[in-house]
């Protein structure tokens, strides 16, 4: 048995992202059988298509060197499609994880909102750099703008999901963490960690029960937001010590956000807010930039 | 000692209102009490203003009627207003789940379809208040004091949630165990408390044999449901009804999951008979298997029109005495109703000759909830989502006159496997006994063996005597 199971387990161990597609993916397909406001497939088929699309356009804008272009080609090799050189330098993999976030956290009531929020998430990602990284993460850069471009049409549902699915998704996020032992991991435990003692913190001085503050850490938009947008390797300071003052930033803003002045997608425009710290960071702490694959 | 009923409040009753006759046809009343110790409350907001209405219900001695209601910022005396309980009863009815009817056609010749419907409107209430005095010394500050209507109303500001507690035990609120520690939060979250009882006398000078709801307008960030206080003391699991109007759409929990009521199923006739029932046991069944953790959706329309309607629109006028500041006074002429999707298209036309507001939605949230299902308060913010749902049971009644055309007999083999689907819809949704259901059906005009009406008499009698 081992033998069948052995080349798709050897893929999705080959790069973090699999994983984490497997998980996003299971976890969209169990909300569109099962949930009252999941999504709507046109949603999904028309966010998913325009990040790529618009992945492919960048990449033949600006091929860049993907150093993960060779265990594509690979595989392609083997089925001996030949496709130009840009396309294969084309990662389809974060595009795919961009758009599934974005089907999972945006809500709006026009559905060209979807392509739209795609392209600027992908656009984000190539126009917006400094050195060899992007600035913002892809979609959590769409959110933000979404909200402030369109703020009669957009809007982010953060206690969507009932405490189950709350369980099982934390469960497979973190199974993601383990397995992929990718090492930007801690990102994501890091910023849970720095949110979960402020609101530990806020519940002891108010004197409220323990249930509030776990009751608050149950939000589903909280996890893909700690392990599938802070915890992008590609927008985070590269030295650890780097990325601890930059999980705690974006804890302590966001929670002033959402307590003080009641912004109730506190998370992402605090994200958007550190994110511009990171080049600053990277240029006092230096470390060695992150590649996807090399986990 | 007046007995505190929390914000929101406990105590209250939700009796249904009587049907709605829609469109000429009157079909039957949903008079039972639906749901005990629930809340109604209405909240209007737009921008940063919010305008909070509690409604009330209340059966017991007027002198014992008391609430506290924390809010977030002082209340002036103009901030608050006496409403119409009216006005609530009317976009309570308007908003409650539905019950529609069908007439199936003549198997061989189209007849006119009507539909009727009734709605099972819940109503509710409040209560609790305050009083004066050692205030300072307690470290509690009466920020204002003044009479509205028949309320007595205090806003007090509190530095010590003990002095507080001991401040309004002195006047002879009852506060719930545990009331203490709820308060404190409250205070450091900078929040103050609107507390009311009722002046006897204005009560008698009013003329009124029940307590009307209370308005409270405020400027604030927050949009919240202050539920803490109202969970100490309940026993067992509680109900509130939350109607909001907004200027941009559907109002959703940000910390509590939202389903949406089970809607559109075929349901037996018998249910007509019994559609608060019904309505009671298919909740309690939701509920439970949400753990009592959820916020069912059981209306979001478009202010503008309705269809069907369970009551006729609430004017402008009045949706702006609860708060809709922004719906201006011209009135504006109602645009065609729109056939809901899925709906069969409707042969009589249902316009309804009412000046239509402009810019409203209103949402209707029914939860019921314990301390432990809803920890914290309720959170709400105001989406853009403008996506029509209603609460809506749809009873078809078979053809009972005379058919033997060929397309009868086809019509008729189909019924029993119809009314089979009814029955276990109806028992899925309300876990009521198959077998129970399948009797009341057979007595209530859907009987599994139905035939077609065949005419007896001789075929001359039927010639001549037409």
């Amino acid at each position: 048995m081992g033998a069948v199971i052995r080349p798709v387990g050897t893929f999705l161990f080959t790069d973090a992202r699999h994983l984490q597609i497997a998980t996003l993916s299971s976890l969209l397909l169990f909300l569109l059988f099962f949930h009252d406001f999941a999504p709507d497939i046109k949603v999904v088929f028309m966010t998913v298509l325009s990040a790529l699309i618009a992945q492919i356009f960048f990449c033949w804008v600006f091929i860049f060197n993907h150093r993960d272009a060779e265990a594509q080609s690979f595989y392609l090799k083997k089925l001996r499609v030949s496709v130009p050189l840009w396309l294969i330098k084309t990662d389809f993999r974060s595009p795919f994880i961009t758009s599934l976030s974005l089907c999972l956290l945006l809500k709006a009531n026009a559905l060209w909102v979807f392509p739209l929020a795609a392209l600027a998430a992908i656009g984000s990602k190539f126009l917006i750099r400094h050195k060899d990284k992007h600035i913002f993460n892809p979609a959590n850069f769409a959110i933000v703008a979404g909200l402030i471009v369109f703020p009669d049409l957009v809007w982010v549902s953060p206690g969507q999901w009932g405490a189950d699915i709350w369980l099982g998704f934390a469960l497979a996020a973190a199974a993601v963490l383990v397995l992929s032992t990718a090492r930007r991991g801690d990102m994501a435990l890091l910023f849970l960690g720095f949110w979960g003692a402020l609101l530990l913190g806020r519940a002891l001085w108010l004197g409220d029960p323990l249930e509030i503050p776990l009751h608050q850490f149950q939000s589903g938009a909280l996890l893909i937001f700690a392990f599938f947008m802070i915890s992008d390797p590609k927008t985070t300071p590269d030295h650890l010590l780097g990325r601890v003052m930059f999980a705690a930033a974006t804890a302590l803003l966001a929670f002033t956000l959402q307590f003080e002045f009641q912004v109730r997608e506190a998370l992402f425009y605090a994200l958007f807010a550190t994110c511009v710290s990171v080049p600053f960071i990277d240029s006092v702490l230096k470390a060695k930039t992150y590649q996807w694959g090399n986990a | 000692m007046k007995v505190l009923s929390s914000f929101l409040f406990v105590m209250m009753l939700m009796t249904s209102a009587p049907a709605q006759a829609f469109c000429g046809f009157y079909v039957a009343k949903a008079d039972a009490d639906l749901f005990n110790e629930a809340s109604k409350v209405v909240l209007a907001r737009h921008e940063d203003r919010t305008v909070i209405t509690m409604a009330n219900d209340y059966k017991g001695e007027v002198s014992e009627f008391a609430i506290v209601v924390p809010v977030p910022t002082i209340i002036k005396k103009s901030q608050v207003n006496i409403a119409d309980s009216k006005i609530i009863d009317h976009l309570d009815a308007y908003s409650a789940p539905r019950l529609v009817e069908y007439y199936d056609s003549d198997p061989c010749q189209m007849v006119m379809r009507r539909e009727m419907m009734m709605s099972a409107a819940p109503m509710a209430v409040m209560e609790d208040a305050a009083g004066a005095s050692s205030a300072k010394a307690l470290g509690v500050t009466i920020e204002e004091s003044y009479t509205v209507g028949e309320y007595d109303i205090l806003i007090l500001s509190a530095e010590q949630s003990d002095g507080l507690f001991q401040w309004l035990n002195q006047e002879g609120y009852k506060l719930p165990d545990g009331a203490e520690k709820v308060l404190r939060s409250y205070i450091k979250q900078e929040m103050k408390f609107f507390v009311a009882k009722v002046n006897l006398d204005e009560f008698d000078k009013s003329g009124y044999t029940f307590l009307r709801p209370i308005s409270v307008a405020y400027e604030h960030e927050k949009f919240m449901l202050p539920i803490r206080l109202g969970t100490l003391n309940a026993k067992g699991p509680q109900d509130l009804i939350l109607m909001t109007i907004t200027k941009k759409g559907r109002v959703e929990p940000t910390n509590y999951r939202t389903v949406k009521i089970p809607t559109g199923e075929d349901i037996p006739l018998f249910v007509a008979d019994e559609f608060g029932d019904f309505y009671k046991a298919m909740f309690e069944k939701q509920a439970r298997e949400e753990d009592y953790k959820a916020v069912f959706l059981e209306y979001a329309w478009d202010m503008a029109w309705c269809d069907p309607c369970a009551a006729d629109p609430v004017p402008p006028e009045d949706l702006r005495k609860l708060g809709a500041w922004w719906i201006e006074d011209t009135p504006e002429i109602q645009p065609l109703p729109r056939p809901m999707p899925g709906q069969p298209p409707r042969v009589m036309p249902q316009i309804m000759p009412v000046p239509a507001p402009v810019n409203s939605f209103i949402t209707r949230m029914h939860m019921r909830y314990t301390g432990e299902s809803f920890p914290e308060d309720i959170m709400l913010q105001v989406t853009d989502d403008r996506e029509n749902f209603q609460g809506r049971y749809v009873m078809r009644h078979p053809f009972t006159g005379e058919a033997k055309c060929e397309a009868a007999t086809d019509y008729f083999e189909t019924l029993p496997e119809r009314f089979e689907r009814e029955a276990k819809t109806l028992a899925n949704l309300t876990g009521w006994k198959i077998a129970d259901i399948r009797t009341k059906m057979r007595d209530g005009g859907q009987p599994f063996d139905i035939q077609p009406k065949v005419d007896e008499r001789p075929w001359w009698e039927q010639m001549w005597n037409e």
